[in-house]
């Protein structure tokens, strides 16, 4: 433990930050090795993941142990929640750039390249580069037939989303629930409703994953489908993915829940997670508006 | 108690040899030793950048191909600006608010220590890999900074994913670094700092900090598309799948403006502290700097397109963004009257940080009048991808930022080492510096209107005079910097002891540490009047 005089806390060297570092560089540089069909590519990926992993334990344990120990003040708890807070911020700039990609191509490239975007260069592009396409939204047959190979049929709001849907608003019930049981000291309360969520959170993962199978066996519909395919997959893709580290977060916090980390008085590392939560809830929201219905 | 007392006044407790010293560094959790990694990373990234432009001008030096053949070149102004904007403004500037932000809220560190290690150490390993792009087949990255698509989708070299990923690793230290600083501003003050009390150099970082949280993950969007397209068979920039390459443009800008104010926030905000110290009066209009700080941040976010006038974007649109980007003169205006203002019946005296602090002003103002050219949708017609452009960015980041950087380090290397620059060959750094960066990037305004294309290693014979001079000031400007780096190093060990003021004028907090300040800041929140 290492703090200054006045009660600041300041902690003492790490060796944690240089082995995320490491981690880090492994998996990049492994990652684009193994786009390149390098074999050194996965290895380095691999090595480079099991780093990461071990890093973040290691990190985790330090500050959960500090934590325990009221080793800090309440004035880092606080700086912590605003570190939350604003790399949640970062988060949803990061789906923006992917929201508005989406909009664009449905309000301008699409449009423009069928020809109906009202300008001369609209109707230009269309007639000279391609005739055959039609500007509508889902894009079956892309411009391009020959390298991207369009769909049989887009997806529905009303099937799996649905119920993708009434499952991640229900998990947002249930952890709100398991906040009221800790700030209740409720701990078999505070258990079963945790265990609840993250067994909602596996559902979740599950049907998509249902949901892309079909697509790529039933519908036709891939990554290499056109910007229809483009856009669903990177969409629901790193949303999916956030739900997978959001949900390996819940069981942590739930294994933490069961030790009785928690109390009305520190519950940081709790509500961190459930911010977490919460805001992969939104974004599915916007998801289920922006790309499956409307 | 008592020991974390005793190794808060004594620095941090290390091993001795070589492995002790490797591990200080390494594993640091101080704002100080951070803020010193940051400064020394980016001064060595400077000359590797500076190199790469000093081959860029000694292939224009002449009419004709001798040194270098078309891919290397391009190669080389790609790495250039990539090097220059993410690996020596950004973590220099980054490097001045590790120092500087918890001396002058009155805090003793960072609020994250551990995260502000890792937001440095991730920078050396991402710059290794950027540079190694030149030693993979098929060369570096070679499609430009703004890396476009196609270039860089359907025509990148197989380089091109190293150069995503590391993209990638700059863009988490920048969240990581900036998520830090703003929690310390937001969080750390001494407890009677209130906000508008703040000084101007917090209030911009906390603004950068702000605008870097919002675009680098956009930029991560970017990348990510990019490697997506090139490799997983999606078409975001590819029309062919429905897409569009001008997709990519709008998201690149939309990160790209942004990170203009990002590059140079941090400069007005070391400005606006120098000018009031050596004109010994209070920044004229402090709380409209703050607010012109804010509105800038705000229009930068609705000024994108005035990067793609001449993409084929509609008429009304380019009316929208034409406006817009005038607009921004407004705040800016605004700042370059409150410094004149507050140097208006000042006592001034002219050391090498005011010297550098007024030709910023100067200078900087010219690249503004510059870009209110380029904002003018019809003349961009004609000044898009000219040599025009060029003059204008290096006006507003080498006499802009970079001078800024200068001012700073001049200002506070007193403070931070507890030892006074060379004046002398600081002023022959400073005039050195301001005539051949002038005889450098003057003429390309000239060469520009004349309609001379940018990232090109050859040129008409109509071209030739200016740009022999251009690189003739190219490489005086590259050689004085040495006058620099070794007034640092020089001064470090033989320079006269500073007091704790430095500065006949200096105002606040960090001037009230002594000089070097302890290793931890403030132990106890200072009062603030
Ligand atoms: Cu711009």
């Amino acid at each position: 433990m290492s703090s200054t005089a006045g009660g600041y806390y300041v902690p003492k060297p790490s060796h944690w930050p240089i082995m995320a570092c490491i981690a880090l560089i492994c998996l990049t540089t492994g990652a684009a090795n193994w786009i390149h069909g390098n074999t050194i590519g996965p290895y380095l990926f691999s090595f480079g993941f099991l780093v990461l992993i071990f890093m973040k334990l290691g990190w985790f344990r330090t500050v959960i142990n500090e934590g325990l120990n009221d080793t800090f003040n309440h004035q880092v708890e606080l700086s912590f929640r605003w570190g939350m807070g604003w790399f949640i911020f970062s988060e949803v700039c990061f789906f923006s750039a992917f929201f508005g990609a989406l909009f664009y191509t449905r309000a301008i490239v699409v449009p423009w390249l069928g020809g109906d975007y009202g300008t001369a260069a609209s109707l230009h592009t269309n007639l000279v580069l391609w005739p055959n396409f039609h500007g509508v939204w889902p894009v079956m047959n892309p411009p391009g037939k020959s390298v991207f190979h369009g769909l049989t049929e887009a997806m529905s709001a009303w099937g799996i989303a649905t119920i993708n849907t009434a499952v991640l608003l229900t998990s947002g019930l249930t952890i709100t629930w398991a906040h009221w049981a800790i700030v209740k000291s409720r701990r078999k309360q505070v258990v079963i409703s945790m265990l609840i969520t993250v067994a909602l959170g596996i559902a979740f993962l599950a049907l998509q994953s249902h949901e892309y199978w079909r697509a790529y066996n039933l519908q036709g519909l891939t990554l290499g489908s056109g910007i229809y395919g483009t856009t669903f997959f990177m969409l629901t893709g790193f949303h999916g993915l956030h739900v997978t580290i959001g949900t390996i977060m819940l069981i942590i916090i739930t294994i933490r829940c069961m030790k009785g980390h928690f109390d009305k008085d520190h519950l940081f590392g709790f509500e961190a997670v459930s911010w977490y939560w919460h805001f992969v809830d939104v974004v599915w929201l916007l998801l289920f508006i922006f790309v499956y219905w409307m | 108690m008592t020991e974390a007392v005793v190794h808060a006044h004594h620095g941090p407790d290390r091993r001795p040899g070589i492995i002790g010293w490797i591990a200080r560094w390494l594993f640091t959790t101080n704002h100080k030793d951070i803020g010193t990694l940051y400064l020394v990373m980016s001064c060595f990234m400077f000359f590797v950048a500076g190199a790469m432009a000093m081959v860029i001008r000694a292939e224009l030096w002449i009419p004709g191909l001798q040194i270098v053949n078309p891919h290397f070149f391009n190669q080389m102004t790609t790495l250039h600006g990539l090097i220059m904007v993410f690996g020596v403004i950004m973590p220099a500037t980054v490097g001045f608010a590790n120092w500087m932000v918890p001396m002058m809220i009155g805090a003793p560190d960072m609020a994250l220590p551990r995260l502000n290690n890792l937001s440095f150490w991730i920078l050396p390993f991402a710059f290794t890999l950027l540079t190694s792009t030149l030693f993979m087949k098929g060369g570096a990255p070679d499609f430009g900074w703004t890396f476009y698509a196609p270039l860089s989708s359907t025509y990148g070299p197989p380089s091109t994913d190293f150069f995503i990923f590391s993209v990638h690793m700059m863009g988490m230290s920048s969240i990581l670094g900036s998520l830090n600083i703003i929690v310390t501003i937001l969080n750390l003050r001494a407890p009677s700092m209130k906000m508008m009390k703040m000084p101007i150099f917090v209030w911009t970082w906390l603004i950068t900090a702000f605008l870097l949280l919002a675009v680098m993950p956009i930029l991560a969007g970017a990348v990510t598309m990019l490697l997506t397209d090139r490799h997983f068979g999606t078409s975001f920039f590819n029309a062919a799948g429905g897409g569009d390459p001008l997709l990519f443009q709008h998201i690149f800008w939309f990160f790209g403006h942004p990170e203009v104010y990002i590059l140079i926030l941090p400069a007005f905000g070391i400005v606006s502290e120098v000018v009031p110290t050596f004109s010994r009066k209070p920044l004229f209009g402090r709380n409209m700097m703050i607010y012109a700080t804010i509105c800038i941040a705000v229009l930068s976010f609705l000024v994108w397109a005035h990067h793609m006038f001449t993409t084929g974007i509609t008429l009304s649109a380019e009316l929208f963004f034409m406006y817009v980007t005038m607009l921004v003169a407004v705040p800016t205006g605004v700042k370059v009257f409150n410094w004149v203002s507050t140097m208006y019946k000042g006592s001034l005296t002219f050391e090498t940080p005011m010297l550098f602090a007024l030709a910023f002003i100067v200078l900087f103002t010219i690249g503004g009048f510059s870009g209110l050219m380029l904002a003018i949708a019809p003349a961009d017609f004609q000044y898009q991808d000219t040599y025009f452009v060029v003059a204008h960015f290096h006006y507003v980041l080498v006499s802009g930022s970079l001078f800024a950087l200068f001012t700073g380090v001049y200002y506070w290397y007193p403070k931070w080492t507890g030892r006074m620059y060379n004046e002398a060959l600081g002023k022959w750094h400073f005039w050195l510096s301001l005539i051949s960066m002038n005889v450098t990037f003057f003429p390309m305004h000239f060469l520009g209107l004349a309609g001379m294309p940018r990232r090109i290693p050859d040129y008409a014979l109509q071209f030739a005079d200016f740009n022999w001079i251009a690189s003739l000031g190219a490489f005086v400007f590259g050689i004085t910097q040495l006058i620099f780096v070794f007034n640092l190093i020089y001064s470090r060990y033989k320079g006269k002891q500073a007091t704790m003021e430095v500065w006949e004028g200096s105002h606040g907090l960090e001037w009230t540490l002594p000089s070097p300040p302890p290793y931890h800041s403030f132990e106890t929140p200072p009062e603030v009047k």
